[in-house]
């Protein structure tokens, strides 16, 4: 017991002093932008579309993460071609249907009904490649060690991004511009870009169904199940490889809407698109505390918000030049820091000990 | 150490020296290309008494050239675009004294491991006369050292670095096409200068050499011309959300945007640029990254009006119209990128130089000699090709200095300078 | 007797079909059409199209079980199923003729391709024949009896390697083999037909005789006699002419001839004479034969590794000096997460730290600080990676599993992020990288070949195998599988978890720094985008294709998946999506890895079922 204290104390310095040092520098460099004017001079109103743009990229992040989270809660195991998931659907959607409806004008007639056919098309193809994906390479490998699956799940992120390269080649794709989304809203006097407050609001409305649907339907409730424990699950009459396979394609579904969002802010869309926000997304899980819906939806606003915020606040309040390519430290640091914090994530529960 | 220096610079010096006498005899030759070979005498055995070394071409069997250019990753469309280049010079020139001449491609991958492997294979293979390649500065420089060490040529089509034909870093061996940066990132400084009048710019970059290093160009040149650079920021290229970072450089209040990346982050900035109150009216403004027309049906109506700098297209030569319609034929698209006419330029003028340099023998084998070609290849001037007129300085910059801004016009690159 | 259960016909064949059309698609088949595997008979395009219809053959008639002749018309139904897919395509390109602005390499040339230059409708029609055939062959590999059908389709398959791999071969061979004769074996793209033929022809053959009674007739020679022919082969492979031109101009490849020959040489002496003089106790004796007989094989292994350089030729060095740093990286993180069971996605940082503390010491250009030579730097090099793996340690310490998995991934993207940023381009380049990084030298002599380099890097890597072997076995090892296996465990047992956890992040980082090091001076330039996650993501999974915890597994898995990518170059476009594959078909068939630790090994057999409750 005495050694174990005395083996923690300056382990516990250095953490305590990491902290110290991090928080200090944000503060000093908060303090010197907002009161003494460091670097450009910002308007309340370009705080608040700061604020608002970490908002919507936040809020695709949180539902990429949900897919991560999902297949965490019930396999434990880094799904990292879920990136792929989100790629796919959306590259799928894009070339065969929004395409071709925007050239023959009917997505610009029935903005709705066409945005449904994209929705529809994406989520689908999102959810076969992740079936596909689930049966191949994962399902043989449940009872194999725990890196295993990791592989071929990395093998499969190579694959589908290759594939999907060859189907529809390397170059850029654009996504139609709807012209009912052009514009601005303005709200409190603040101007809001329609298409992020679109991002905004729905993917609030699908995060929310999707925490009904996994605590509130019978479906969710195997899923609950076989994420508490397996063979007990299978006991009670589960089919264990099923919920599976239904938590994997509700998951990919998300990321194939997630997809579409990403086209219509972004409105362009190609095979690499997945990787970058597939490995921000699963930050934001794990920042949530992996496992936990509410958790991965929180950790990819948290996210979205440092990522724009925190350059123009901190950074160039300490005087660093070009402060927006450090957006990855930033977000990284405050992963570190939060996990210092609380080891089992935001709102994680304390599953990590044994499960992890 | 001293000594060794002393008597290596005696060498190079004499080298030089003698290199710059036999290119002076050999500029007749030059003139006269449609001639066959100059050195033929075809009773006598061929005899190797070049420097380096030989290639021998037994008879009927192809001239082996390489590629060592990106045609895999991000940056395909600048290698794959080169290499079109490259295979349609090769058909329009035809037989090179009686031989077919052959490709070997390889891959750069636009970093400088690849570099590097690319160019051990190369090396490896003794009957590779000469390389075009890199297509990434990155890529170019551990290469270059090899080729050059090797004794082997290489001409750049895409290379626009300073570093690699620095007085200082030059190797031997290594020849360009593309322009360097500093032309570029200077035209396009003088450009908003003197003819749109803007006072304060801003310049993003994403973090890739050239992309830096044509922006770094941008801001010395724009502050020695009396300019301020408000913002000079860096992004990932792979970034999604950039409307912070913009709304950052608005708060500086630039009145000119120049940044020189690749087409996804760059219509991406277009894009969100036109979007944000803060931009309106600020000129926008690209390099040769996003010359392409990927870049015009990505940004959409986005780019109309902004500004590209880039190698002067309108070369308005009957060879490079049918450059272009050969394109098109072969490979079903429109060029995907500029270089493609750097990459034409260069081959031609390596194969034209291994006509003028080969010896031939009554059989028909060639011998080659690599230092011979080396010298034709530095010795070129005036060379009408179809990027212009090209002569080589002694640090390998071959190109005709001649840089266009265009304007987006109607979903489509107009110059409108100089 | 013969089951014909049609639907399994046509779910194998609509599954090789789906395969071969897939290809299509993606545009395999038409870029791989470029490369011959047997000049002007066979591409790759055409072998990669023709596979699908044979294994749905082979297979449908396996299924079955039924090895009468009367079988043989399922295999044709099954190519027939295996057609219908592409069939289906021609189709679509007829009824959309515009399909190619979705599908980019749905192009012409493929259609040409799949229809034999024939239309779509008539060519169809031969592509369903062609395929049906190929599927009555794969049936009949199946039905014709083994002694007949092994030795053929075995000769087969080596014949068509021999085919891909062409170029690998003909640059260990060109500096031997006059012009004329590797113009006869070798196409410009693939080998001759008369090359596959006298392949085909030895190895079936050869095969056919080792099946049928060869095998007990090896078996009856002598092994002493087996032992000598393998030294008298090793010596062999010395004397061959070879390309020698790298050596230092002071050494005279003569005396190294002479050198490898005396090794082994040497030994078999001592061996004889230890033998001869033997009148101690029976258990010493063995214990010394033991001995020297491991050090008789090490030598014969070790003679070929020192030649090997100038066996391969400057390309394929460079290739194995490249699998060689991927070995020492390997065999770094293989302590880290192999042995103590930390799973590390952010290990190129340590690359990356090597290899900038290497360049900023030795470069010559403007960003060097100090201009020390390569072998002061070195250490430097690694004491910085060491020190900067205790640091990382230390926040994670209190982190398992995935949340480490996430913290490790963003320190690797903190380094190579700082590394490209304007904030710290005064000091280490920015986006322009480190210059001018001079070359090592030693003795007055400068390494600058991809041969020279060769022996720095297999001595590092037989260094670190030492190292990790020893750590492996001493106490500090057991330490770390006892903390792999369970944390609360170990500690209650008394183990120093702190100090433990850190000496895996330290040591582990020390290897990778030494590989960045060595890179750095092999390049004489880095760049930022060298080291991306992509690296990390490459180790890690060297390590496990090759088997989690086993150092000969790191070896196996550095040269599949390092290796094989490299000399399979004409892949290029499609190197990851055949990486991606190959990394699902390798885990899936083999989860243990290539080349298992025992102890591994063991577990995964012995605790089926435990592992069903652990969360795996």
């Amino acid at each position: 017991m005495l050694k174990q204290i005395r083996d923690g104390d300056w382990i516990s310095l250095v953490l305590w002093l990491f902290r110290a040092v991090v928080i200090l520098l944000v503060l000093y460099g908060t303090v010197a932008k907002l009161f003494f004017g460091v670097g450009n001079a910002y308007s309340g109103r370009d705080w608040a579309n700061f604020f608002i743009s970490g908002l919507s990229q936040g809020s695709l992040y949180a539902l990429i993460a949900l897919g991560y989270t999902l297949v965490y809660g019930v396999l434990f195991m880094i799904n990292f071609a879920h990136g792929e998931f989100f790629m796919s659907g959306t590259l799928t959607a894009t070339v065969f249907v929004a395409l071709p409806l925007s050239a023959s004008g009917f997505l610009d007639r029935t903005p709705i009904i066409g945005m449904m056919l994209i929705l529809i098309t994406a989520m689908s193809v999102s959810m076969g490649v992740a079936l596909l994906t689930e049966r191949v390479a994962y399902r043989p490998l449940r009872r194999a060690p725990r890196l295993v699956p990791l592989i071929t799940a990395i093998g499969a992120s190579f694959f589908w991004q290759y594939y999907f390269r060859g189907l529809f080649g390397s170059s850029l794709i654009p996504f139609p511009e709807l012209q009912v989304l052009q514009g601005r809203y303005t709200i409190l006097g603040v101007e809001i870009l329609k298409t992020r407050a679109v991002v905004i609001v729905a993917s609030l409305i699908m995060l929310v169904g999707l925490y009904f649907f996994v605590m509130r339907t019978k479906t969710g409730k195997a899923i609950r199940a076989v994420a508490e424990d397996k063979d007990v699950a299978a006991l009670m009459g589960i089919d264990v490889d099923r919920t599976i396979a239904i938590t994997f394609a509700t998951g990919a579904a998300m990321a194939g809407a997630a997809g579409v969002l990403y086209g219509l802010v972004f409105r362009q869309v190609v095979f690499s698109m997945g990787f970058v926000p597939g490995i921000k997304a699963f930050t934001a899980a794990v920042l949530g505390g992996i496992g936990s819906i509410p958790g991965a939806a929180l950790g990819g606003l948290f996210l979205g918000i440092f990522e724009a915020i925190g350059p123009p606040l901190f950074l160039e309040g300490l005087g660093i030049p070009g402060g927006h390519q450090l957006k990855d430290v930033i977000a990284f640091t405050m992963l570190v820091l939060v996990l210092i914090f609380r080891p089992q994530g935001i709102i994680g529960e304390r599953l990590a000990e044994k499960k992890a | 150490m001293k000594r060794t220096i002393l008597l290596v610079t005696l060498a190079l010096i004499l080298i030089l020296a003698l290199s710059a006498c036999g290119s002076g005899t050999s500029e007749p030759a030059a003139t006269d290309q449609g001639s066959q070979s100059p050195a033929t005498d075809s009773s006598a055995p061929l005899v190797c008494n070049d420097p380096l070394s030989c290639v021998e071409v037994a008879p009927g069997d192809p001239i082996v050239i390489a590629s060592a250019l990106v045609i895999t990753g991000p940056n395909e469309q600048l290698g794959l675009d080169s290499q079109y280049g490259v295979e349609i010079a090769i058909d329009f020139y035809g037989p090179v004294l009686g031989h077919p001449v052959q490709l070997q491609a390889e891959d750069d991958g636009c970093s400088a491991e690849g570099g590097q492997t690319a160019a051990q294979k190369i090396v490896s293979n003794p009957q590779i006369v000469g390389v075009i390649g890199t297509s990434c500065s990155g890529a170019g420089v551990p290469a270059s050292r090899i080729i050059s060490d090797a004794g082997y040529v290489m001409i750049s089509p895409s290379n626009t670095a300073p570093v690699l034909t620095d007085e200082a870093t030059h190797q031997a061996g290594y020849l360009r096409t593309a322009h360097n940066d500093k032309v570029q990132g200077r035209a396009m400084a003088e450009y908003a200068i003197q003819v749109l009048g803007v006072k304060k710019a801003a310049a993003i970059h994403d973090g890739d050499p050239y992309t830096e290093g044509l922006a770094s160009v941008f801001r010395d040149s724009f502050i020695e011309l009396g300019g301020e650079i408000v913002a000079f920021e860096g992004e990932s290229a792979d970034a999604t959300n950039v409307e912070p970072l913009l709304r950052t450089v608005a708060a500086a209040g630039p009145e000119f945007i120049y940044y020189p990346v690749f087409i996804p982050l760059g219509s991406l900035i277009t894009k969100t640029a036109r979007e944000l109150p803060g931009l309106q009216g600020v000129y926008l403004a690209a390099a040769d990254g996003v010359q392409s027309p990927d870049f015009l049906s990505a940004a959409g109506s986005a780019a109309e009006g902004m500004f590209v700098s880039g190698p002067d297209l309108g070369f308005a030569n009957e060879t490079y119209d049918r450059l272009v319609e050969a394109y098109r034929n072969k490979y079903g698209t429109a060029p995907l990128s500029v270089f493609h006419a750097h990459a034409f330029d260069a081959t031609t003028l390596l194969l034209r130089a291994v006509e003028q340099v080969a010896q031939k023998g009554a059989d028909g084998t060639l011998l080659i000699g690599r230092q011979a070609l080396r010298d034709a290849l530095f010795a070129t001037s005036g060379y009408q090709g179809v990027t212009g007129t090209l002569t080589c300085n002694q640090f390998g910059d071959c190109a005709d200095p001649k840089i266009a801004v265009s304007i987006v016009e109607n979903g489509a690159f107009k110059a409108i300078w100089p | 007797m013969a089951q014909f259960d049609v639907r399994e016909t046509m779910r194998l064949g609509l599954l090789a079909g789906v395969v071969a059309v897939t290809v299509s698609m993606v545009g395999m088949v038409e870029s791989f059409n470029q490369r011959d595997v047997i000049t002007r008979y066979l591409t790759l395009g055409q072998l990669l199209l023709f596979t699908a219809p044979v294994v749905a053959g082979f297979l449908t008639v396996k299924r079955a079980g039924d090895r009468s002749w009367r079988a043989l018309p399922n295999g044709a139904l099954a190519g027939l199923f295996a057609a219908l897919p592409i069939f289906a395509l021609l189709l679509l390109t007829l009824a959309v003729p515009t399909i190619r602005q979705q599908l980019v390499n749905v192009s012409p040339t493929l259609i040409r391709i799949l229809t034999f230059d024939n239309g779509q409708l008539v060519g169809g029609l031969l592509m369903m024949a062609a395929m049906g055939g190929l599927g009555l062959l794969g049936a009949v590999v199946y039905v014709v009896p083994d002694r007949i059908s092994d030795p053929i389709s075995l000769a087969v398959g080596w014949t068509l390697l021999v085919g891909l791999l062409s170029e690998v071969l003909l640059n260990v061979l060109r500096p031997l083999l006059s012009r004329e004769v590797v113009r006869f074996l070798f196409g410009t793209r693939g080998i001759q037909w008369q090359t596959a033929v006298i392949i085909f022809l030895i190895l079936a053959i050869a095969v056919f005789l080792w099946r049928n009674g060869g095998r007990t007739y090896y078996q009856r020679i002598p092994r002493q006699v087996l032992h000598w022919l393998a030294l008298a082969l090793a010596i062999l492979i010395v004397w061959i002419p070879r390309d020698f031109s790298w050596l230092p101009p002071s050494i005279n490849p003569l005396w190294i001839k002479i050198g490898l020959t005396l090794i082994p040489l040497i030994l078999e002496a001592l061996l004889f004479f230890s033998t001869r003089s033997a009148t101690q106790p029976a258990l010493v004796k063995s214990i010394t034969d033991n001995q020297l007989g491991r050090a008789r094989l090490a030598s014969r292994y070790l003679i070929v590794l020192l030649i090997l350089p100038a066996i391969l030729g400057v390309y394929l060095t460079e290739v194995v000096d490249n699998i060689g740093l991927f070995i020492l990286m390997g065999l770094g993180l293989n302590i880290v997460v192999g042995f103590a069971g930390l799973l590390d996605l952010g290990y190129v940082a340590f690359f990356a730290i090597g290899a900038y503390v290497t360049g900023i010491l030795t470069s010559t250009g403007p960003l060097g600080v100090a201009g020390l030579s390569f072998w002061v730097a070195l250490p430097i090099a690694v004491a910085a990676s060491t020190v900067s793996g205790l640091i990382l340690g230390i926040p994670v310490l209190r982190m398992r599993g995935d949340y480490l998995a996430i913290v490790t991934l963003g320190f690797g993207e903190i380094i190579r992020v700082l590394a490209v940023s304007d904030l710290l381009k005064p000091y280490i380049g920015g986006a322009q990288g480190v210059l001018q990084i001079p070359k090592p030298v030693l003795f007055g002599f400068t390494i600058l070949q991809p041969q020279h380099f060769y022996y720095i890097i297999l001595a590092g890597v037989f260094l670190a195998l030492f190292i990790a072997g020893r750590l492996r076995d001493a106490r500090l090892g057991r330490q770390w599988m006892a903390m792999r296996e369970d944390e609360d465990v170990a500690e209650a047992m008394g183990i120093h978890l702190v100090n433990t956890k850190l000496l895996a992040f330290g040591i582990g980082a020390a290897f990778s720094g030494l590989a960045g090091s060595i890179f750095a001076a092999r390049l004489g330039s880095i760049f930022p985008h060298s080291f991306a996650l992509l690296i990390s993501i490459n180790v890690l999974s060297l390590i496990i294709v090759g088997g989690m915890g086993s150092l000969p597994g790191v070896v196996v898995g550095a040269l599949v998946l390092v290796g094989l990518p490299e000399l399979l170059r004409e892949f290029a476009e499609y190197r990851l999506l055949l990486y991606g594959a190959l990394l699902i078909a390798m885990m899936v068939r083999r989860p243990e890895g290539l080349w298992p630790s025992p102890v591994r090994r063991r577990e995964l057999h012995a605790e089926d079922d435990l592992a069903m409750q652990e969360p795996a």
